[in-house]
């Protein structure tokens, strides 16, 4: 499997990680080479095989929809990098 | 008196319940040690004050006569993968550098209830990905073993719980939690002549665990022989509300159960597990693993799963394609790292702090996990390899039907020296051949050392066994620890 540079490209926008001209450079024979790796799945026939979604047997459990924690603000805000006012700040993103 | 050091979970708890020694005797002997292990670079934080504390409370609680508990006065070392109150807590990466959470992870939270305190925060692969421990932020941790030849070479201590498998090696920890998502409990005990074991997916709370792939992650203890293993998993284990996917189920007693006889039970050898060129040293410690068993009471039976050499390729498309959803919090808003150049806007902050924050082998897996999960690839590579998952634990549930347990190599080498595999990541990741196919399937697996190799580096064995057949495998890892009689350990160097 060969990859392009344009492609690493693509990835990176959608994964949110900057990458420069090298980094891609350096990226696309990796990644190739992984995907090379995990493209032999292609032999395995899985004609009406299930995908697997739960590993263990086990019932999907719902909690009651009630808040059961509030009132911790400030310990929610602890470890962010900039809180201001009582809120998580961004940069802005409406003109 | 015996250097304090020196002893495991079971004679640190049994020598504070019969007054031998104190609590607090015992935490100071570890703390020391901890302090004097700089070199191999196993704790990201030293929490000194922690383990007293509990030992003060152990020591408390005995001479005023309470009821002991499971853990009281054994203080332990905690896989920087677990959220601790106020404690940094960073999946030895830049990105969480500086996290205290707020709050406490269900596992940690459980082994201070037993009575436990912590030694520090152990260093691993950064988010768990790696085989070597060589992707921490925080730089590698070195085995505390050498090889015999004379080479003086720094050996990995196996990933991603290495700093743990370091640590209980060096005799600076009793024991340790781990973390096992494709063999990171299993091949770092391998690597340095201890026992982990990964229980059934479920067994153990994921809540406060920092998440790399949610339908593989598992925690697990990390100690010198396999009772304290037993002792240190009934305290880890049990059911959260917390966690969707934890088991309600009671927590049977291990230790209690503990029997190294197997008469009436079979052990399969999975033929397919013999993989080219392994080492003749492995090949000859799985056979002596076989007679160890045989003279135990079992019955050696050969079964075949025959998609295990599908497990790797499977299992390098699930975890990244979970990582690369898990790993989207890290945005800069929340917690952690932020990088927000002058003039940035928001899709730009997040790209250069989640640039800047993740490390390289990071990086790789949430981009491969991002492409296979894009637009067009997802059925190609995705659902494909969910559906071979579902085929390799079928394989399981095959052999199931012919013996109780497995017995397997668990890695298909002894530790390798830091820097030797790291320029290729695909030979990084065949070190969990054998580990992986477990993983996958959600089934209880344990390391045992087995014997040394010509170099004197230590070989593990695997037993895999039935879903929630954690006392199998405990049974059948204690028969073969009985026989081994293994007893080297690293010479101190740091």
């Amino acid at each position: 499997m060969s990859v392009d540079t344009h492609t690493v490209r693509r990835i990176a926008a959608l994964a949110r990680i900057a990458i420069t001209e090298e980094d891609a450079a350096r990226l696309a024979p990796e990644l190739g080479a992984i995907l090379g790796f995990i493209e032999q799945l292609g032999e395995v026939d899985t004609a009406g095989v299930a995908p697997m979604t739960a590993v263990i047997p086990n019932h999907l459990r719902l909690r009651d929809d009630v808040v059961t924690d509030g009132g911790i603000r400030d310990r929610v805000l602890a470890n962010a990098p900039q809180a201001e006012h009582g809120f998580f700040t961004v940069p802005k993103v409406i003109e | 008196m015996t250097d304090l050091t020196d002893l495991g979970i079971a004679a640190i708890r049994d020598g504070v319940r019969a007054g031998t020694f104190s609590a607090r005797e015992v935490a100071s002997a570890f703390n020391d040690a901890v302090a004097a292990a700089k070199p191999l670079n196993a704790f990201l934080v030293e929490t000194p004050d922690h383990a007293l504390a509990a030992a003060d409370a152990a020591d408390a609680a005995r001479a005023a006569g309470d009821a002991p508990r499971p853990m009281a006065g054994v203080p332990i070392g905690m896989k920087d993968l677990f959220c601790t109150r106020g404690v940094q807590s960073a999946a030895a990466s830049r990105i969480l550098a500086g996290f205290k959470p707020e709050y406490e992870s269900t596992v940690s939270q459980k082994l201070w209830d037993a009575g436990a305190g912590m030694l520090g925060k152990l260093n691993m692969d950064q988010f768990a990905m790696g085989s070597s421990n060589e992707t921490s932020y925080f730089g590698n941790v070195v085995s505390p073993w050498r090889r015999s030849d004379g080479g003086n070479a720094d050996l990995a201590p196996g990933g991603s719980s290495g700093g743990s498998s370091a640590a209980v090696a060096a005799r600076i920890a009793p024991g340790a939690t781990g973390t096992d998502t494709g063999g990171s409990i299993r091949q770092p005990a391998a690597f340095t002549g201890i026992s982990g074991i990964k229980p059934t997916y479920g067994r153990c709370s994921r809540w406060g665990v920092i998440a790399f792939a949610s339908s593989l992650d598992q925690a697990g203890p990390m100690a010198r022989d396999v009772r304290d293993c037993a002792i240190m998993l009934e305290a880890m284990a049990g059911f959260d509300a917390k966690d969707a996917t934890s088991l309600d189920l009671p927590v049977p007693q291990w230790e209690a159960g503990l029997n190294a006889s197997l008469k009436g039970k079979r052990v399969g050898i999975p033929r397919e597990y013999r993989v080219e060129a392994m080492p003749r040293e492995i090949d000859a410690l799985w056979q002596q693993g076989v007679e160890w068993l045989r003279d135990a009471g079992a019955e050696i039976v050969e079964v075949s799963l025959p998609h295990t050499k599908y497990a790797l390729p499977a299992y390098y498309i699930i975890a990244p394609a979970e990582a690369s959803s898990n790993l989207a919090r890290y945005d800069g808003v929340r917690y952690g790292l932020r990088d927000l150049p002058d003039g940035a806007n928001l899709q730009e902050m997040y790209a250069r702090t989640r640039a800047e924050g993740f490390g390289d082998e990071v990086k790789r897996r949430i981009l491969i996990g991002t492409y296979v999960l894009s637009a067009g690839f997802y059925d190609a590579y995705y659902t494909q390899a969910q559906k071979v998952r579902t085929l390799i634990a079928q394989d399981f549930e095959r052999a199931w039907a012919q013996c109780d347990v497995l017995l397997t190599p668990t890695a298909p080498s002894a530790a390798f020296a830091l820097g030797e595999k790291s320029a290729d990541p695909i030979a990084m990741y065949l070190n969990d051949v054998f580990t992986v196919p477990s993983s996958l399937a959600g089934l209880p697996a344990m390391s045992v050392p087995g014997g040394v190799d010509a170099a004197g580096l230590p070989l593990g064995l695997q037993i895999i066994g039935k879903a929630l057949d954690e006392q199998g495998v405990l049974n059948a890892a204690l028969a073969i620890e009985e026989r081994a009689g293994f007893v080297a350990r690293p010479g101190r160097w740091w």
